[in-house]
């Protein structure tokens, strides 16, 4: 009982301290959290280590952890103990934590830094600003990459998103994400539904079950994924032909880990990564965590960034400052899902209907799963 | 056993000696049938290749010319093995020539039974060495796996992948860099020092307090003894992600959540019914009368406690004490829940890596890891038996 008393009063103590200093005092550390692997390091070294090097004395770490931050991010909210500074997910996500009021709101044009030219920071994200919680860092796309070794004799390489459901042209295995979204679009796109008839259609029954359908075809042929690196795994080992996943992950594989695979551009599926500053910060470490977020996603830092993973900076400022891979010393800008030749017929996923529709065709696409 | 025979051995009939061979054969050709692409050509052949064999070994050339006989047929297997896969098939097809060749003459000669009971009946024999085949199998199947990372972590590529190069056991294939990247990469290191901080401290505290919990509650007069116990064991026992959440919510309140103790406390209370039962168990075979004994000399129940009690009792303790060392050195989920990213130990790192890139270096400390916990494990054994010889329980 004593103990738990002691405990209570320290901690007390600890919040009546932190809430007291000034809102000019900036905490000296930081906790940032990420997806791991190249796509983490791109950001350490793009902006996180010019940062600690202008600010001496602050330090950073790392929480592998975006891919169950809205869960865990509500639990830190009822815990009464949120330890995250600033947390990178995709778009669907910073919507979702922004409604639920797990994510500050921001005055984007106030926090954050305008383009060299002075154009104004929302005009030069522009459209990427999809949650007035959310600063869009970069745009990737889920796509196709095969083997090239495995392409039958005699037939061209597979060129079309519509060559993944031809099981009699190529044969073999092919990966898909493990879940409903982008599959059922490229299914009902080459089931022949022109593609602004796509969401139409998908609002169906008819049309959930034609999407399904056209699926059927190739279901005795996939191997589901749920991880970004098991598709560039699967395809390493020669396990499947064919198989979608970021589009940096097969650039990785491509360039830097010289497997015999090619990029397949075709419906590539458009989609948005960026930062959330969760509610609710102590002053301190909100006021270090939104110095640190001006100078991480101005234009330099968001070109920078390039050099490192072939991801398109979601400022329209920066795209002209994209250069050569930091290693290798290849031009980057070839590599970009947003290339002019890379983006000729793209699939630009709708966030709002499936935040509307995405339970009810969860829900579907598990139950076809099992069947 | 092999100095004598309990039965005599005679030569099998060949109606009884071909199906045998023959089945065996066909079980090792469905494997390299498979693997090269048909495993129903592979068992056609396989058995008809050593039925041939056996034939041949037994009948045409006969027990005579044994020696010669088997040393032919490895030359034979090694040689096919060559033609088929190279060197990978050479090594291979010397451990199945020399398995082969031994076991026709097993079986064709009757030797199975040279170490058998004469009484037993054929479906006995049948079963004894079936029973053997079955344990066999359970542990290669339990052991592969570990096995077969081991290589694995030796890999060139950042690929979870046996290469061409491997295969061939060409040096190219092979690199020591996925360790290089564990011992040189701060993340790896720092994960590797909050382990080496964690799981010590959390094993000097369940061994702490478990011994003492374990030493009250053998003591007949302690009331609610069996509960107590039940509670104390029940981290083990109660689904350890509903532990995690419920440690999370009150350490939070608390605000252990995040920090150094907090963790440590957590993987303590993870440990203590490992130090329990392994310490309740030696506590069995504790003569009370030594404490008596003790006390009646003069001695004070410290002196007792660290004099008499501790040294019967220290291999409980120490068994304990590694079992907690383990345990927290390879928990993830409730460091994933209690600890921020500032005590992130390996197992989370590895988990963490493994789902957002499958990086090879996992499999490097995965090896280094199966060798440390080896090495614990040989030390727990060698303690064991040295009780246990201490104790004249054993002939040593």
């Amino acid at each position: 009982m004593k103990l738990t008393k002691t405990l209570l009063a320290t901690t007390a103590l600890t919040v009546a301290a932190s809430t007291a200093v000034t809102a000019q005092d900036m905490a000296d550390s930081m906790t940032l959290v990420s997806w791991g692997g190249a796509y983490q390091d791109s950001q350490n070294k793009a902006y996180v280590d010019p940062y600690l090097a202008n600010n001496a004395g602050v330090s950073a770490t790392w929480d592998e952890s975006s891919a169950e931050a809205v869960a865990k991010l509500r639990a830190m909210n009822e815990a009464g103990n949120v330890t995250w500074d600033l947390v990178d997910v995709v778009a669907s996500d910073a919507m979702r934590l922004c409604d639920e009021g797990l994510a500050m709101e921001l005055d984007h044009d106030e926090d954050l830094a305008a383009a060299p030219d002075g154009t104004s920071a929302s005009d030069d994200f522009g459209d990427l600003i999809v949650s007035d919680c959310f600063v869009p860092q970069i745009v990737y796309s889920t796509t196709f990459g095969y083997r090239t070794d495995l392409v039958p004799a005699g037939v061209e390489p597979p060129t079309s998103v519509c060559d993944v459901f031809d099981l009699a042209k190529y044969p073999g295995k092919r990966s898909l994400q493990k879940r409903p979204i982008d599959n059922m679009e490229w299914a009902l796109y080459c089931d022949g539904v022109a593609k602004e008839d796509i969401y139409p259609t998908l609002g169906t029954d008819a049309g959930v079950e034609k999407a399904l359908a056209k699926l059927d075809t190739i279901k005795d042929q996939v191997v589901w994924w749920s991880a970004g690196a098991e598709t560039p795994q699967l395809l390493a080992d020669g396990e499947v032909f064919m198989g979608s996943t970021y589009n940096g992950r097969l650039f990785s594989a491509i360039a830097e880990q010289g497997q015999p695979i090619a990029m397949m551009w075709d419906m590539q599926s458009f989609d948005l990564d960026g930062w959330i500053v969760p509610a609710g910060l102590p002053a301190d470490r909100l006021a270090r965590v939104m110095d640190f977020l001006k100078f991480a996603t101005d234009t330099q830092r968001l070109a920078d960034q390039a050099a490192y993973i072939s991801y398109g900076p979601a400022r329209a400022s920066s795209a002209p400052l994209v250069g050569k891979h930091a290693d290798l010393g290849i031009d980057m800008a070839p590599h970009m899902p947003t290339d002019p030749a890379n983006a000729s017929n793209v699939h630009i996923y709708d966030y709002e209907w499936w935040a509307d529709n995405r339970d009810d065709l969860d829900a579907k696409f598990q139950a076809w799963l099992v069947q | 056993m092999s100095g004598f025979t309990l039965t005599p051995v005679e030569t099998k009939p060949m109606s009884f000696t071909l199906p045998m061979v023959g089945a065996a054969g066909a079980f090792a050709g469905l494997f390299v049938g498979t693997a090269h692409g048909s495993g129903l050509m592979g068992i056609v052949i396989g058995a008809i290749a050593l039925m041939a064999l056996s034939l041949i070994a037994l009948k045409v050339l006969g027990l005579g010319m044994e020696k010669t006989t088997r040393r032919g047929m490895i030359v034979l297997f090694i040689v096919v093995g060559w033609l088929v896969a190279g060197l990978p098939g050479l090594v291979l097809g010397a451990l199945s020539g020399w398995f082969f060749s031994w076991f026709i003459f097993w079986i064709g000669e009757g030797r199975y039974r040279a170490n058998l009971a004469p009484y037993l009946t054929s479906g006995q024999v049948l079963w004894h060495y079936t029973f053997r085949v079955i344990c066999g199998t359970i542990f290669v199947f339990l052991i592969t796996p570990i096995l077969v990372v081991m290589p694995l972590s030796f890999n060139a590529q950042d690929f979870f992948t046996f290469t061409p190069e491997m295969l061939r056991f060409d040096p190219a294939g092979y690199s020591l860099k996925h360790y290089e990247d564990f011992f040189t990469s701060t993340g790896w290191q720092q994960a590797l020092r909050n382990s080496l901080a964690i799981a010590p401290m959390a094993t000097v505290l369940s061994v702490g307090f478990g011994t003492l919990a374990a030493i009250g509650l053998s003591q007949p007069h302690v009331p609610f003894r069996r509960a107590i116990m039940a509670i104390l064991i029940s981290p083990m026992i109660v689904p350890l992600i509903i532990s995690a959440a419920g440690m999370y919510f009150f350490y939070s309140r608390v605000g252990l959540q995040g920090t150094y103790m907090g963790v440590v406390l957590a993987h303590a209370a993870l440990g203590i019914p490992f130090v329990i039962i392994t310490v309740t168990a030696t506590l069995v075979g504790f003569d009370r009368s030594l404490t008596r004994a003790a006390a009646n000399m003069g001695a004070d129940p410290l002196t007792t406690f660290f004099r008499v009690q501790m040294p019967l009792i220290l291999p409980g303790v120490i068994s304990g004490g590694l079992f907690a060392f383990i345990t927290s050195f390879d928990e993830v989920v409730v460091v994933l829940f209690v600890g921020s990213a500032n005590q992130q130990t390996l197992p989370w790192r590895m988990f963490t890596g493994l789902r957002e890139q499958i990086s090879p270096t996992i499999l490097a400390v995965a090896t280094i890891l199966v060798v440390i916990s080896i090495c614990l494990l040989t030390t727990l054994e060698y303690l064991r038996r040295r009780s246990e010889r201490l104790r004249g329980l054993s002939p040593g």
